[in-house]
């Protein structure tokens, strides 16, 4: 029997009944027209979320003034500030150290221990527990030119290329000139990577590479670099203190304009607490959990994007934010698999997709953004999507199609990891097909920073996903573990030398939050809501309607 | 304007909204009972029935460890265990979720080994060597790790066959809060892993050889060059660049194009 409901599995009837003409097709090489150039530009401008002018408008307050945002990123910058700031004692610091990281994923840890190295006391603010990071769930891999055939050259040309050249060049260059030191830095940490018996790494192609440059470890990469930094953070917590369940919830200026410190708020006993720094990494990750016009996500619970507010609000400038990546194909059946990625490969591999009546709607192998606002039209304009016991809805993945074209066997073989993730709630999709929409995957844009994670405002770094410019419009497969790691590491040395150097030390300040609260006064914004929102509000209707606040 | 109406009702994010006529199960919140939609996974039914998580919620898609749960159906005295975010609710589960348990883990030194890795290991957790091979730890496994089977094997100093064997492990800690000999099986693992990577698994030569390329600062000539190039030249580049063939051997395949390796 299937895990899916009697409603559905009479669905999948239609789907069926389609099969054979469509596999019979496929075989003789036949397949659904792609969209002319034009179309596509159709497409992409009336249904792409990043292109619909609706959902979208302009930021009224701050350093990018007139910047066109997604409106629930808008309104979470022209929001006030969580702290009454004069019931915040200043004078008194909690808390002193030479380096305050805001965020505890890759980026974080990565920054953390390099500034440790070079002989720093570092603190740690973390929203979640350690490592708790959009970087655990990274599965497919870590680019790097290591190979003899390949080089930071032809990496650089991947990376600019696939991000439509719009990328910052100084970002691009330095992300791939150090990439083969964080694999060996990684290696030398003791992380398993997949490696031929001679010791040599194994290496895969992934979207818009042209060497082999995959580094990977098994199908959770991401996660394998993760505990293995946090484990080496937690052998140096003599220099390195971590505060889970505290994230920052606004940073702290001296009276000069350099960054100072931040404000914490411990989630559990709802205490505040004043951290003095000379120098502060901003490495808080993306805004997935935002659900950007109610998309599903790929993101961790905790990507609320608290750093973009906290440091827009001190002065910080903001780079691509309007862009962002949307998976064309992530899982919204059954629930517990909602957001799941459900890799290119699968259509790659020749499974097609269909609309309610069985019908093929597009190409399967458009461009992920095209191939999205395909999906989308179906579902809100044509009105043929599938709807779900839980109120979503989206089009058939036809995988049974890939044992049809291929031979039996071939997806448990080329897709182990989906297949057991769908066998377990007994969808063999093999035989059934998948449902699936588009699923909001990644920040392409964020802080702005240079080269060496600076932000523009002295003493404040930032790294990772809240940080942009790295990959212009479009990332690459395993381009984001590796930005994490570079940048990271290069804010953690930056970090290191300006805190040795700069003149710090001054009276600390919340000055700008104060005005920024005024500036959205100003602006005439009216009922401003309160940010960062530091986590995602799934209460359902029925529960808020009765709860007394 | 229909459309955007249709567009409301539906489930947006992760919140669920159950369609109408959804069936309705009871399931018990440390005891409490809620009614909650089936099919939703107890993470989402947790939230369904009115709760805010703080702790015990991470990546939300099986790989974080951040939701281990223990339950039991009423009637039945066998303890269960899951991901809060993995695990489908049922009718008449009772559910106590296990956000965080105290773990053994002493510090150490990667670069600086006591001795050979496997003394290394008894010197850190000697309670290792108190497995009393009940193999609670492996029925408790979320992510159905044989986690006796790698205790034993680190035992023997097979660290190669306890890396690989604990791989999968999301560090959740079901495994310690269990286990009668109080071993914390997770965070020794942990430390094989590491050990196994940096010493056991054979070194990349290839990349020691890039890297010192690399600091030679060899390819930072070559991405100026692309970076002062005009857009255009650098599009003409990136169009005519040639592709590594899917199946061509690391290490010995080499492009037609030498000049920028």
């Amino acid at each position: 029997m299937s895990g899916y409901t009697t409603v559905l599995a009479e669905l999948i009837k239609k789907a069926e009944a389609t099969r054979p003409a469509r596999v019979e097709k496929a075989r003789k090489g036949e397949h659904f027209p792609a969209l002319t150039m034009e179309q596509r530009q159709q497409w992409l401008k009336k249904y792409h979320p990043d292109y619909k002018s609706d959902g979208r408008r302009k930021l009224l307050v701050g350093p990018n003034k007139g910047m066109e945002l997604p409106e629930e990123v808008a309104s979470l910058i022209e929001s006030r500030s969580r702290l009454n700031t004069r019931a915040v004692d200043l004078k008194k610091a909690d808390y002193e150290t030479d380096l305050l990281v805001i965020g505890a994923g890759g980026a974080g840890t990565a920054a953390a221990l390099v500034a440790q190295e070079l002989g720093l006391k570092v603190l740690v603010s973390t929203k979640l527990r350690h490592g708790d990071s959009n970087t655990v769930m990274a599965e497919g891999g870590i680019q790097g030119a290591t190979q003899e055939g390949d080089s930071p050259y032809f990496h650089y040309l991947d990376v600019i290329g696939g991000g439509h050249f719009s990328n910052a060049p100084a970002l691009a260059a330095a992300l791939t000139n150090d990439a083969p030191l964080i694999i060996n830095w990684l290696e030398d940490l003791g992380m398993m990577f997949d490696k031929d018996p001679s010791g040599r790494m194994k290496v895969r192609h992934g979207g818009g590479t042209c060497r082999k440059r995959m580094h990977s470890s098994g199908d959770m990469t991401g996660a394998e670099i993760m505990r293995v930094l946090r484990d080496e953070a937690r052998n140096r917590d003599n220099d390195i203190k971590m505060l889970e369940f505290s994230p920052a919830v606004e940073l702290i200026l001296d009276s000069t304009g350099k960054a100072a410190g931040a404000v914490l708020y411990n989630l559990e006993t709802k205490e505040y607490y004043v951290v003095r720094a000379k120098a502060v990494v901003v490495a808080t990750g993306g805004f997935g959990r935002l659900h950007i016009q109610g998309f599903p996500t790929t993101n961790h619970y905790g990507a609320t994007a608290d750093g973009i507010v906290m440091a827009y609000r001190a002065g910080a400038r903001l780079k691509d934010l309007d862009s962002t990546q949307y998976h064309p194909t992530g899982a919204i059946f059954p629930e517990q698999n909602v957001g799941l990625l459900i890799t290119e490969k699968v259509r790659g591999l020749g499974a097609q997709l269909l609309n309610v009546d069985g019908e093929q709607f597009c190409f399967p192998l458009e461009p992920r953004d095209v191939e999205s606002a395909c999906v989308i039209r179906e579902c809100l304009d044509i009105g043929k999507g599938i709807v779900t016991p839980t109120g979503r809805f989206g089009v058939w993945l036809d995988s049974p199609m890939i044992d049809l074209l291929h031979g039996e066997g071939t997806v448990r073989k080329e897709l182990p990891a989906k297949y057991i993730q769908f066998k377990r709630y007994d969808i063999d999709i093999s035989k059934v097909p998948m449902l699936i929409y588009p699923t909001l995957h990644y920040q392409n844009g964020g802080i702005q920073i240079d080269e060496w994670s600076r932000t523009g405002i002295d003493g404040l770094f930032s790294a990772g996903e809240v940080a942009g410019g790295v990959h212009g419009r479009n990332r690459l497969m395993g381009n984001s573990l590796l930005d994490v790691l570079v940048f990271g590491r290069r804010a953690g040395l930056k970090a290191a030398e300006y805190a040795k150097s700069a003149k710090t030390g001054g009276t600390l300040s919340l000055k700008h939050v104060e005005d920024f609260n005024k500036e959205i006064e100003g602006a005439g914004i009216r009922n401003a809501g309160v940010s960062p929102i530091l986590l995602p509000d799934y209460a359902p209707d029925h529960v808020k309607a009765r709860q007394i606040v | 304007m229909a459309e955007e109406k249709k567009l409301k009702t539906l489930a947006t994010g992760d919140k669920t909204i159950p369609p109408e006529g959804a069936k309705m199960i009871p399931i018990y919140i440390m005891g409490r009972e809620y009614m909650v939609p089936e099919t939703l996974t107890i993470m989402k039914a947790v939230e369904y029935a009115g709760y805010s998580y703080v702790r015990g919620c991470g990546c939300r898609g099986g790989i974080c460890g951040a939701c281990g749960t223990f339950y039991r159906y009423i009637g039945d005295y066998r303890l269960r265990s899951g991901l809060a975010c993995q695990t489908v609710a049922e009718p008449n589960m009772i559910i106590m979720q296990l956000p965080f348990f105290p773990a053994n883990r002493p510090g150490y030194d990667l670069e600086k080994m006591h001795g050979a890795p496997h003394e290394e290991l008894r010197r850190l957790y000697p309670e290792v060597f108190k497995c009393v091979g009940c193999g609670t730890c492996t029925r408790t496994c979320p992510m159905d790790i044989d986690v006796m089977d790698y205790i034993a094997l680190m035992k023997r100093g097979d660290l190669k066959g306890a890396a690989i064997k604990s791989f999968d492990c999301v560090m959740c800690g079901l495994c310690a809060s269990r286990c009668p000999a109080q071993i914390s099986q997770f965070t020794a693992a942990m430390f094989v892993r590491r050990v196994y990577g940096k010493y056991i698994l054979p070194k990349a030569a290839h990349v020691k050889k890039r890297v010192a390329e690399v600091r030679s600062g060899k390819y930072e000539k070559m991405l100026e060059e692309l970076m002062s190039m005009k857009q255009e030249d650098v599009k003409k580049l990136y169009v005519e660049r040639e592709r590594e063939p899917d199946l061509a051997e690391s290490g010995k395949w080499m492009p037609k194009e030498t000049k920028n390796l």
